[in-house]
């Protein structure tokens, strides 16, 4: 217990007294910064990007959107194989024998193939073909609808990885400059192609974007589902790279333009740049398991013998205290009498 | 004052709070002479800043969610109350290192360190939340990074980056009232226990013959916590 017991080399002060305003301390404090945040508003004002959407996205990168969907759709997309708290296709990350994502369940369900792609195909009206493609997509067994979605995801899947890699892009996959549609080149598909198509005029028209938002209830506040499908695409990746805000290059502690963000999670980034975090399946669990355990440390460091000890042994103390140092240190010469006043408060 | 009974609960609260804190601690109005150094800004510049925040997202709040992102009034108060938050982060944290190196959890004055240790790890989401909450490209970005490092520990089943009513409802409500409660918490330890003495001042103290005490220090430099 002695351990633990930080030394105490203190008494009660018996010197002298200063005077000191606390009151008005505190308010001339408050005005300081006060007076420098407004400063600081006036240079550099603060960042306000617009959001994107899912119309912008499918507007702008058609091919992405569509390739989105197929995965969404056939069930390969990162929040269709997330696991807790969106589904239970995946056991999501542990540490060792630490499953708390799993352990905390599904507290938000999504089912990517009927909440991205089936659900808002049937808000769509008057659409003869639309309605059969769907009536047999829904009619078929699950192992069909596997085949006809794979199938139609395959080409799309090796246009992106020729994208990424940047390679001659597949014949399989085109864009029509007039239509602006995606046309894929994918046999055994079924009713998909007519399913995307359908989904591609629905975002683009926005009709995706208040269909996602849509539940029990009128007033919406909860934008998972948009957010998590827009995530599994390329929009926001491409936006966050064109800012430097990709998770190589600290993430998400930083802002849209040179602003300072949030530096304070410094640390907490820090761990994401370097090995074995860094190419870890389960880099997120360990690094917080790592700053959960760094923040106890940082609580406890009254009772942590040896972090608690460094003040004394580094001695910035003596610069901070100088010139009570100085003033307590014995004269070389003879002492001179001086008498201290009572204490005050 | 009426006679109140000793039983009575409000007499021994008020009985043991005077005896904490008596008003001559709470708002005293000298500081021992060792208490000369800008280090000491730090503490009350956090506070400084905190009100600031504060005053700024009340603001904010007044107005709503998305009045900044269409007035230029509203975006001139949003910057404020960004900035505002840099430096609270900033002072504190010079503030946490000063007081690291002046090892101010002695004397019985390790909680005045906990409570202080804490309020910056509550300060963190406070943060995010209010990042997570700008309904902009930033929180469409940040919300949906973030919550992979909270759903990987299972904290994302009850707490959801992604869901812009609860965490607006986190950021201008449930976490600056912890912030406020831990801050008051420690400044009140701050003035029950006063501000910690220099490390070793026995071993100097002892160099000088008893009965006598060090020469006071000119009182030139500010004084916080």
């Amino acid at each position: 217990v002695s351990v633990l017991r930080p030394k105490d080399d203190t008494r009660p002060w018996t010197g002298g007294y200063q005077p000191y305003d606390l009151v008005k301390e505190a308010c001339i404090a408050i005005g300081v910064i006060a007076m420098l945040a407004v400063i600081l508003t006036v240079l550099f004002s603060s960042p306000d990007d617009k959001p994107s959407t899912i119309a912008q996205w499918s507007k702008q990168l058609p091919v992405n959107f569509v390739t989105a969907a197929a995965d969404e759709l056939n069930g390969t997309s990162g929040t269709a194989e997330y696991g807790p708290p969106y589904n239970h296709n995946g056991e999501g990350q542990h540490a060792a024998f630490i499953y708390l994502q799993k352990w905390l369940g599904v507290s938000h369900p999504i089912n990517t193939a009927d909440d991205y792609v089936i659900d808002p195909l049937k808000t769509i009206p008057n659409d003869a073909a639309l309605q059969s493609a769907l009536a047999e997509y829904q009619a078929a067994p699950e192992n069909t609808q596997k085949a006809w979605s794979e199938a139609y995801a395959k080409p799309l899947n090796e246009y992106a990885e020729a994208e990424e890699a940047e390679k001659p892009l597949p014949k399989t996959v085109s864009l029509d400059p007039a239509t602006d549609t995606v046309s894929v080149q994918a046999s055994g598909a079924g009713p998909v192609p007519t399913m995307m198509a359908s989904l591609l005029s629905l975002a683009k028209s926005g009709g995706l974007d208040g269909s996602l938002l849509t539940s029990r209830q009128f007033f919406q506040t909860d934008y998972t589902k948009p957010l998590l499908f827009m995530a599994d695409g390329g929009l926001l990746d491409k936006r966050a790279e064109a800012q430097h805000l990709g998770g190589d290059e600290w993430g998400m502690m930083n802002e849209t333009g040179s602003y300072p963000g949030q530096a304070w999670l410094w640390l907490y980034a820090l761990w994401y740049q370097i090995e074995p975090f860094k190419s870890s399946e389960n880099a997120d669990i360990l690094v917080m398991l790592m700053m959960g355990v760094l923040s106890l440390a940082f609580i406890a460091i009254p009772f942590i013998p040896g972090v608690r000890d460094l003040p004394r042994w580094i001695p910035i103390h003596k610069l901070i205290w100088r010139e009570h140092y100085a003033a307590a240190a014995p004269p070389a010469g003879p002492r001179p009498a001086r008498a201290m006043p009572d204490a005050g408060s | 004052m009426s006679d109140a009974p000793e039983s009575s609960w409000t007499v021994k609260v008020r009985e043991k709070a005077v005896e904490a804190l008596p008003p001559e601690k709470l708002l005293p109005d000298g500081q021992p002479t060792y208490v000369a150094s800008w280090i000491y800004v730090f503490g009350v510049a956090s506070i400084a800043s905190l009100f600031v925040i504060i005053a700024s997202g009340s603001i904010l709040a007044l107005k709503g969610p998305a009045w900044w992102h269409y007035t230029g009034v509203g975006h001139f108060f949003n910057s404020i109350h960004m900035w505002a938050v840099e430096l609270f982060f900033f002072v504190m944290v010079v503030h946490l290192w000063g007081k690291y190196w002046m090892a101010a959890w002695r004397g019985g004055r390790a909680r005045v360190w906990v409570t202080g240790a804490i309020t910056f790890l509550v300060a963190v989401p406070t943060a995010l939340t209010g990042y997570v909450s700008q309904q902009n490209f930033d929180a469409q970005w940040i919300s949906t990074q973030a919550k992979d490092g909270l759903n990987s520990v299972g904290v994302g089943a009850f707490f959801n980056v992604t869901n812009f009513g609860q965490m607006y409802s986190y950021h201008v409500l449930l976490l600056p009232i912890a912030v406020v409660v831990l801050v008051s918490a420690h400044v009140l330890l701050v003035r029950r226990h006063g501000v910690v003495p220099p490390i070793e001042l026995n071993a100097r103290l002892a160099t000088v013959p008893a009965g006598e005490t060090p020469a006071p220090v000119p009182s030139s430099a500010g004084a916080g916590s």
